[in-house]
């Protein structure tokens, strides 16, 4: 590539590169007023509504001690959920690729159900099956522990939604890691413990990184499960868009696209992170070649 | 390290991969495990590298049976055909790993692991590639870094799976020499799979031509290429043309013509004629094979043509000099040199 730019005269820098494929304009042009319309254009809105307050309301609004509590409980049981999921989703990967079991088809279809269910049904399931005479519930509550109405209520129900995610991005490249390098690493007298920690598990981590960023993501934003399994106690179990739902509720409509900026500034700040990080462990393991 | 298989048997499911195969592999050798694909080749590359277990029979390292061992206890350095590098390590890494997941008390020191990869990417002739990973190597650098990588861990026996199969004419033939020339140097017994006749041929100290989980014949090329022992192997190694025959009266008839061949000890009866196309001499006499030339091509310093012999619509192949004036119709009369008798089908 290199030698082609070096002997080529010197152009200057064109936004269009020639190619083959047609339609470049178009495709562009749609492009950008899709995504204008669906995400830039709200997420604009969301800014310039809150930013109505001014650098110092906006400020003393953001450190509201009961914002801040939410926004803690919401990013803390995320990123815990996040975490659990990347650990069993994983596992789960794992065994839906490697091994043939009856009801492996079923089981596979089964890993989707979160995505399509109302979050609401989740959350009641759940709620029924964790409180302290559910199901499972019952079976911690003489140690004393409680599930449904505490914050491990609600990293149970990001778990959940979360799940899908993490699965479904590591089953492909699972597939693809070659049999041959496990092969290769046994021969050269790795035992299984060492293959999996220095070949299979390195490979994946782009996968995984992809996997936790996607379900910690739509943990940070779900509602409708957590609410029931909550308890919603202000700055114990209260998660901030619970708290932005309740600000809509009494007319104070800046102070909900306060608590919204500050959640879409983290949350953007933490995706952009994983996203750099893959993107330098992309560049080196050379993926797609 | 001396290598023998005994009686191996492998089944896949219901399908017979490999019958009862025994061979004798000679420490230092270089031997060649030759074939069509699903001859078994493959299969019997893997149960010597304990990739996959007999179904009956035994394999032996030395005068240990390696049967029971584990592929990582085998010691063996395994090259597979599309380099199975781990393409999130450099080069150095690579070829260092096999030393530095041994345990504790037999891993040398880490000097010593960066010294003996540095030599070996040295032999392999990549030094200062070190830093790099797979994904900015060529093919044939990556076979090569595979390769330094099975040597690190200094192997009993080097198992190959068709090394220059993913790897373009040219690289192939250059690797080729250069494999030769690394197997003198270090003296590892070596076995490799090939369906390339050619690379066989001009690599190996000893062929095993296989054929439907058999083996059909095992030798020197010269020896396999000079006296194939079955139709198979004259077919499948090198050149050969085949015409069915008569035996009678101690002499070969094709078409109720004596073609001037003695028939030796072979039986009275249908037999099969193998001969080399360009092992053969153009006679003048009566006793002879005689054919009309049916296609005519130049290939490189000689022209093959195709002859149809008598009226039953048997073609063969000869080789003659470019030159030769032979155009379509005309009546050619030639005589193996050299040839070969095979009781009919």
């Amino acid at each position: 590539m290199s030698a082609v730019v070096s002997t080529a005269p010197r152009r200057a820098w064109s936004f269009r590169q020639p190619s083959v494929i047609p339609g470049f304009g178009l495709t562009l042009g749609f492009t950008l007023t899709y995504f204008s319309l669906i995400i830039l254009i709200p997420l604009i809105a969301l800014a310039v509504r809150s930013a109505g307050l001014g650098p110092e309301g906006f400020w003393k609004a953001a450190t509201d001690a009961r914002v801040l509590g939410s926004l803690r409980v919401s990013f803390v049981t995320a990123l815990m959920a996040a975490g659990v999921n990347v650990v069993f989703g994983t596992l789960i990967a794992w065994v839906l690729v490697r091994y043939r079991f009856p009801g492996r088809r079923i089981f596979d279809a089964i890993i989707d159900l979160p995505f399509a269910l109302p979050t609401a049904v989740a959350g009641i399931a759940l709620t029924a099956i964790y409180a302290p005479n559910g199901t499972v519930g019952v079976l911690f509550a003489p140690l004393g522990w409680r599930i449904a109405y505490t914050p491990a209520g609600i990293v149970i129900a990001m778990i959940f939604i979360g799940l899908p995610f993490v699965v479904r991005t590591i089953q492909p490249i699972l597939e693809e890691v070659s049999h041959e390098v496990e092969e290769a690493s046994a021969t050269l007298g790795a035992n299984r413990f060492q293959t999996i920690t220095h070949v299979i598990f390195p490979s994946l981590m782009p996968a995984i990184l992809t996997g936790f960023a996607l379900a910690f993501a739509r943990a940070v934003g779900e509602y409708g499960s957590i609410i029931f399994i909550a308890g919603n106690i202000p700055f114990v179990s209260e998660i901030a868009p619970l708290l932005i739902y309740i600000r809509l509720q009494e007319y104070n409509y800046v102070g909900a696209t306060v608590i919204a900026t500050v959640m879409l500034m983290i949350s953007f700040a933490l995706l952009f992170a994983i996203n750099l990080i893959q993107a330098w462990s992309r560049r080196r393991y050379g993926y797609g070649n | 390290m001396e290598v023998r298989v005994q009686n191996v048997r492998k089944e896949f499911d219901r399908f017979q991969a490999l019958h009862d195969v025994s061979l004798d592999i000679r420490s230092g050798e270089l031997i060649a495990l030759l074939g069509p694909s699903g001859s078994g080749k493959t299969t019997l590359l893997r149960l010597i590298a304990g990739l996959e277990t007999p179904t009956a029979g035994k394999v032996f390292f030395g005068d240990t049976d390696a049967s029971e061992k584990t592929v990582q206890e085998r010691n063996i350095g395994f090259v597979f055909q599309h380099y199975a590098l781990f393409r999130h390590m450099t080069i150095l890494e690579n070829i260092s790993f096999g030393l530095k997941v041994r345990p504790r008390s037999s891993r040398p020191p880490a000097g010593e692991i960066r010294r003996r990869a540095m030599e070996l990417l040295d032999l392999v002739q990549l030094s200062g590639l070190e830093k790099r990973y797979p994904n900015q190597l060529s093919g044939g650098q990556r076979q090569r870094v595979a390769l330094a990588r099975a040597l690190a861990i200094e192997p009993a026996v080097l198992l190959l799976d068709e090394p220059f199969g993913a790897l373009d004419a040219q690289v192939r033939r250059e690797l080729r020499k250069w494999l030769r020339e690394i197997h003198d140097r270090t003296g590892h017994t070596t076995v490799f799979v090939t369906h390339d006749q050619e690379e066989a041929l001009e690599l190996s100290d000893r062929l095993c031509v296989m054929s439907q989980g058999k083996i059909e014949q095992v030798g020197t090329p010269d020896s396999v290429y000079d006296h194939p022992t079955s139709p198979f192997v004259f077919g499948f190694i090198g050149e050969s043309s085949e015409l069915p025959v008569t035996v009678e009266n101690n002499e070969l008839w094709v078409g109720g013509r004596a073609i001037g061949i003695p028939a030796g000890d072979a039986q009275p009866g249908e037999a099969r004629l193998f001969f080399r196309p360009h092992d053969i001499e153009l006679v003048e006499a009566d006793a002879s094979l005689a054919g009309v030339v049916s296609t005519s091509r130049r290939v490189g310093g000689t022209r093959r043509v195709e002859l149809e012999i008598g009226g039953g619509g048997h073609h063969v192949e000869v080789d003659l000099p470019f030159d030769h004036p032979a155009g379509e119709k005309t009546r050619l009369a030639f005589r193996p040199r050299r040839w070969k008798l095979f009781p009919a089908k």
